[in-house]
């Protein structure tokens, strides 16, 4: 024990005294989290349009004011023909044109039922969808006002709510997704690279020569990053909580467990990675595209798992990133309990129990 | 009295017979050179009876101890310094001989006094505080291998201990071995500098995975007629 003690004294020391690591270990996270809050957000606010309104009308005007009030869109100009169209967007100051019909308000009252156009500049599709979806709204919103006053025929009255996520802010997606993709990222990729850095300098061989259990060389390996990947954790919800207002609606600490749970998986993650490398290097490299990618693209943490093809859904099922978002997503946004996540939690036991299996193995192996 | 004792090892990996059938005893306090041309099997050898790898067949005792069976009573008496020296360079001087000595169970006490003994014996008292990366490679040598035997093992392993290192403190370093072997440790070095087996008090010559020959340096000289170990071993690898 008093051994293992030392051990971990000495692995602290590696760490606080190499700036580089210092910087991977607290500098990324934040910057990654803050990089995603601010710059990858697919939240429309201030969207520019632009109007080409034939017919104005008090009907039209009403609208477009709706529109602005609505926070979503800014009004960037006033066009007076379909010709300026074209050029508007080519300038890429807008976003989105909408075109009212003449006589839009006439025709309304007249024959129930008006034109209007949205069009929008789908260079980028993705805004372009949310955009006019976002006007259709706005436009729908106040037809439906108006059917208040005049007696239509058949009308249905859609109440939308937006459970759990009432603004559909990205941050409550992102915040659970950068948590697992940071968590997997400092634990197993510091944790190769520093078994991988004793094996260079020789010094595992001195290790593995002396009294110390091999367990033991991985325990006081492993024990400092899982207080640091604490650390992580808890500067990431601090973040997310009071920064970008992320709720956590379920109990800190099935919360916690679940993040020590993951920790912990993505440990022996990288002991497992440390056995196959001989080099720093390898090991950083081996860490970045196993882990970091999949658990970027696959887990449902940036695109929906239910799009892809059937095949990338069963490499999907095979992320334990996977999972572990799942459970954030249900324990903070939903307020879950362990009730509803033990599935989720199973798994990854069964993944931490199966990777702590495999290095075990393979640390055998490679002493032969 | 024998402290290695070593009966038809044989080490496989597939078809390659990395030692085939090596026999030999070593002495307790003697200073064995284990000699050889790179690949011949001399670190195979040193990695089995250390305890890194394990023998495809073969009795072997290190120390007085079976080394399938007593592992861990063996690796409590044998120390081991590779050609890399194996400190950690970002940890200063007495850091490192602190945490080398408390993997080997010795008590804080016990590492204050022996280590502050170490400093004044090897000079570098003034740099007890400096990180390793800061000392020229034959400090780095001189201290890798007094951490080695700083847990008074009966037996150390020495894996070309002297490899990049200029001749004068090639020189030095020898009589640090000799030092260790006056106080009772066998010293069991690997080394391809001919001129160091003239130091050993007994030399065994590996040629591809058998010893072709083990004797004291003097009988060696003689039963080929030659005058020095380096026209031994071109002899013996012709």
């Amino acid at each position: 024990m008093k051994e293992l003690v030392n051990f971990i004294k000495k692995e602290f020391k590696h760490i606080l005294r190499d700036t580089r690591t210092l910087v991977i270990l607290f500098g990324i996270p934040i910057i990654q989290i803050l990089l995603f809050g601010y710059v990858i957000t697919t939240d429309i606010k201030d969207a520019g349009i632009a109007i080409l309104d034939l017919s104005k009308d008090q009907t039209t005007q009403d609208i477009t004011s709706k529109l602005i009030s609505s926070g979503y869109f800014v009004i960037h100009k006033n066009l007076n023909s379909y010709d300026e169209i074209e050029a508007v967007f080519k300038q890429g100051e807008v976003k989105e044109v909408i075109v009212f019909e003449e006589n839009f308000g006439k025709k309304l009252i007249a024959t129930n039922s008006a034109n209007v156009q949205l069009i929008a500049d789908a260079t980028d599709a993705n805004t372009a969808n949310i955009i006019v979806m976002y006007t259709s709204g706005v436009i729908l919103d106040y037809v439906n006002s108006l059917n208040k006053t005049i007696d239509a025929p058949f009308k249905v009255d859609i109440n939308e709510r937006m459970l759990y996520n009432e603004e559909l802010k990205s941050s409550f997606m992102f915040v659970p997704g950068i948590m697992a993709m940071i968590l997997m990222l400092i634990s197993a990729m510091m944790t190769s690279i520093s078994i991988a850095r004793e094996k260079e300098l020789g010094t595992m061989e001195i290790l593995l020569v002396s009294p110390l259990k091999p367990i033991q060389i991985i325990i006081g390996k492993v024990a400092p990053y899982l207080l640091l990947s604490l650390i992580n954790a808890i500067s990431i919800l601090l973040i997310g909580y009071f920064i970008f207002g992320v709720p956590i609606n379920g109990s800190l600490v099935l919360l916690m467990s679940e993040t020590m749970l993951f920790i912990l998986l993505a440990l022996s993650l990288g002991i497992l990675i440390s056995t196959v490398a001989k080099t720093q290097q390898f090991a950083m490299m081996a860490s970045m595209f196993a882990l970091m990618l999949p658990t970027m693209l696959l887990s449902g943490f940036v695109y929906p798992v239910e799009n892809m093809p059937v095949w990338l859904q069963v490499i999907c099922h095979l992320m334990p990133p996977k999972y572990f978002i799942t459970i954030v997503k249900g324990i903070m946004l939903k307020g879950t309990g362990l009730f509803f996540i033990w599935k989720e939690t199973l798994i990854l036991v069964v993944f931490t129990l199966f990777f702590i299996g495999m290095s075990v193995k393979k640390f055998k192996i490679r002493l032969e | 009295m024998k402290i290695i004792t070593v009966k038809n090892l044989v080490k496989k990996f597939g078809d390659f017979i990395a030692n085939d059938n090596l026999n030999f005893e070593v002495e307790k306090g003697e200073v064995f050179g284990f000699l050889g041309a790179n690949g011949a099997g001399k670190t195979t050898a040193i990695r089995i009876l250390t305890g890194l790898s394990k023998p495809t067949s073969g009795e072997i005792k290190v120390a007085g101890f079976d080394i399938y069976k007593q592992t861990e009573q063996i690796k409590r008496n044998i120390g081991y310094m590779s050609q890399k020296f194996s400190l950690y360079e970002d940890l200063t001087v007495f850091e490192n001989i602190r945490f080398y000595a408390s993997v080997y169970g010795l008590s804080k006490n016990e590492i204050k006094q022996k280590s502050e003994n170490l400093l004044v014996k090897l000079e570098m008292t003034t740099y007890r505080n400096s990180l390793i990366k800061s000392l020229p490679l034959g400090w780095r040598q001189k201290l890798a291998f007094s951490i080695a035997i700083f847990h008074n093992p009966k037996i150390v392993f020495l894996d070309e201990p002297t490899g990049g290192v200029d001749p004068i403190t090639r020189r030095m370093f020898w009589e640090l071995i000799y030092d260790a072997a006056n106080q009772g440790i066998t010293v069991f070095v690997t080394t391809h500098y001919m001129d160091e087996a003239e130091y050993c008090n007994r030399v065994s010559i590996m040629d591809k995975g058998k010893i072709a020959a083990l004797d004291t340096p003097e009988n060696l000289k003689s039963l080929f007629n030659v005058k020095n170990m380096d026209e031994v071993f071109v002899k013996i690898a012709r």
